[in-house]
């Protein structure tokens, strides 16, 4: 594994992502909550670039004490998902699972935060 | 751990204007896989009329209606057609930014090529296929169309435009002869104008309709259509209006539904009025349907047939050997269950029976990889399937058009040669149905 240096930390603001590609790794950091998580921008449905598309609010089934619904709302944890573009399969960004499926996520790439600036631990053989 | 310093590229956010050979990138990785294969066809994608609807209606030979549209453009985009309100829903709130369109993708404005030409080069060299076979979108729903005369008038203009503007710009691109149910005399006229074009490769009935297909009327068009040796092809579409789909409350349960509703009354009408046997050398297609109801319908006719023959007398055998007869599309391909994908594939006859789809640019579609990375299809039906079923069918030459996967990729991004990353034989839905299908992948 090599560490690669991508940007400050400032550089990904809150909610915000940056994609880059390291030789034929491409790779998703994001920022919520001033925490960094980072994923391979291979989309476990069919590899398209999930990582490029939207973020967006988890929804959830506003449902009450009696049973009723309130239809869909969101998440009132304030859960994001990234977005796959291609068929909108959606993740966690914080564990990058799918909200149905978890058996169904994006690959982690290791990221840490030193003196301000972003790294991410590649392979070798992929840069 | 070493820290150092290699070329970064940054990738842009993916939106609706993020050129078709970036938002596909992934999908000419995927090619390589496939890239020795003697022919890939997509037998459908689709126009998204907005973009191109003036030229459209500029070829309106009704002086009323073309008024009418021009009066509506500033409201509407695509005037005349009743695009329901629910189906806007499509694109998932902005989160599948292709769904209508690369609207504001940038064109080259001095190749002289054709707009809608380009965008479609962009695909068909991206996803790595031949040919592609073009289909509307929001003319999908003519056939509910309450005025009179609307599809009969749309329906010439979109095959003149199509004619005459679009596919001399290259011979990949591909049409079908829209037919407006609504007059068969219309039909007529259709077929005769267009049949001999060798780039209008069949014919085809928007199955949303409520239109029996088997009334009288309408065997004269079958019989033409039989006589010119190019097929028939039903394609399904969505539809939130009818009173059954309106008790649904989101997009997702509506969709599911409506699209295979409409081929499983066109294809019972099809089957139990016998036209098989009236048109015995019919070559019937279906299309946008996945494939989960095949299996389903020739269950359930074949059990009532045996049943109430009285009532299908005109059947020389069951409606499952009059539907493997048929020809079926491949997308939406469901492959949540591995061992009841195998077993459709097995009881249609997939190997060749069914033609690969993708469906661009809608939020649903295939890449060729979901025929080739089928665990259980031997090579030479996935080579049937996404290319030699389609070239029979619709009598495509067997030549190769499409560019080496290897160049398009130079040609696009940095590659790197040892790089499979992209190539999702390993992912969990794979693995998953590898093991239920009993089959290593």
């Amino acid at each position: 594994m090599v560490d690669i240096r991508v940007c400050k930390s400032e550089d990904i603001a809150e909610r915000g992502r940056r994609v880059v590609q390291i030789g034929a790794f491409e790779v998703g950091i994001f920022n919520l909550r001033g925490r960094f998580f980072a994923y391979e921008n291979v989309c476990p449905h069919f590899s398209g670039p999930a990582c490029q598309g939207v973020l967006a609010p988890l929804f959830a089934e506003g449902v009450c004490e009696d049973r009723t619904s309130l239809g869909r709302v969101f998440d009132p944890g304030g859960r994001m998902n990234i977005v796959c573009p291609w068929h909108g399969y959606e993740f966690d960004i914080e564990t990058g699972a799918h909200p149905t499926d978890n058996r169904m996520r994006l690959k982690p790439v290791p990221v840490s935060v030193r003196d301000g600036d972003i790294y991410l631990s590649v392979p070798d053989r992929r840069i | 751990m070493d820290a150092k310093g290699p070329d970064i590229r940054e990738l842009p956010p993916i939106t609706n204007a993020t050129d078709t050979r970036d938002y596909l990138g992934a999908a000419a990785k995927q090619a390589l896989m496939h890239d020795d294969y003697e022919i890939i066809v997509d037998m459908d994608a689709h126009l998204q009329e907005k973009g191109f609807w003036p030229e459209v209606m500029s070829y309106l030979e009704n002086d009323v209606l073309r008024y009418t549209a021009d009066n509506m453009m500033n409201v509407a985009a695509t005037p005349l057609i009743n695009t329901q309100p629910g189906l806007t829903f499509q694109a998932l709130s902005g989160r599948i930014p292709h769904q209508h369109g690369q609207g504001a993708e940038p064109l080259d404005a001095t190749s002289g090529v054709h707009r809608f030409a380009q965008i479609v080069q962009r695909c068909i060299d991206t996803l790595g296929v031949d040919y592609q076979i073009i289909f509307p979108t929001n003319m999908l729903h003519l056939g509910m169309n309450p005025m009179e005369g609307v599809e009969v008038y749309l329906a010439r203009a979109y095959c003149r435009w199509l004619t005459e503007r679009v596919l001399p710009e290259d011979p990949r691109i591909l049409g079908l002869i829209y037919l407006p149910l609504n007059s068969v005399e219309e039909c007529y006229r259709l077929v005769n104008q267009y049949a001999h074009n060798p780039q209008m490769v069949g014919f085809t009935i928007c199955s949303v309709r409520n239109t029996p297909i088997h009334d009288n009327s309408y065997m004269k068009l079958f019989a033409m259509i039989e006589e010119t040796g190019k097929p028939l092809v039903f394609h399904a579409g969505p539809h939130w209006d009818d009173p059954s789909f309106s008790q649904l409350n989101r997009f997702i349960s509506m969709h599911a539904l409506s699209f295979v509703h409409y081929n499983l009354i066109h294809m019972t009408n099809w089957i139990i009025n016998a036209l098989p046997e009236r048109f015995p050398k019919m070559k019937v297609v279906w299309v946008e349907s996945g494939l989960a109801w095949v299996p389903f319908l020739m269950q359930r006719l074949d059990h009532e047939v045996m049943m109430r023959q009285s009532e299908a007398p005109g059947l020389k055998k069951l409606p499952s050997d009059y539907m493997r007869d048929m020809y079926y599309s491949s997308q939406p391909l469901e492959r949540s269950d591995m061992v009841l994908t195998k077993a459709t594939f097995e009881r249609m006859h997939a190997e060749t029976q069914l033609m690969y789809a993708s469906d661009w640019p809608h939020w649903d579609f295939d890449t060729p990889s979901t025929i080739s990375t089928l665990p259980f299809l031997s090579d030479q039906g996935k080579r049937n399937i996404l290319g030699l079923n389609a070239a029979k069918v619709f009598n495509i030459p067997l030549k190769r058009m499409r560019p080496r996967a290897r160049d398009v990729l130079a040609n696009r991004t940095p590659f790197a040669p040892g790089d499979t990353h992209a190539v999702s034989r390993s992912s969990p839905e794979f693995v998953k149905a590898g093991v239920k299908a009993g089959v290593t992948v």
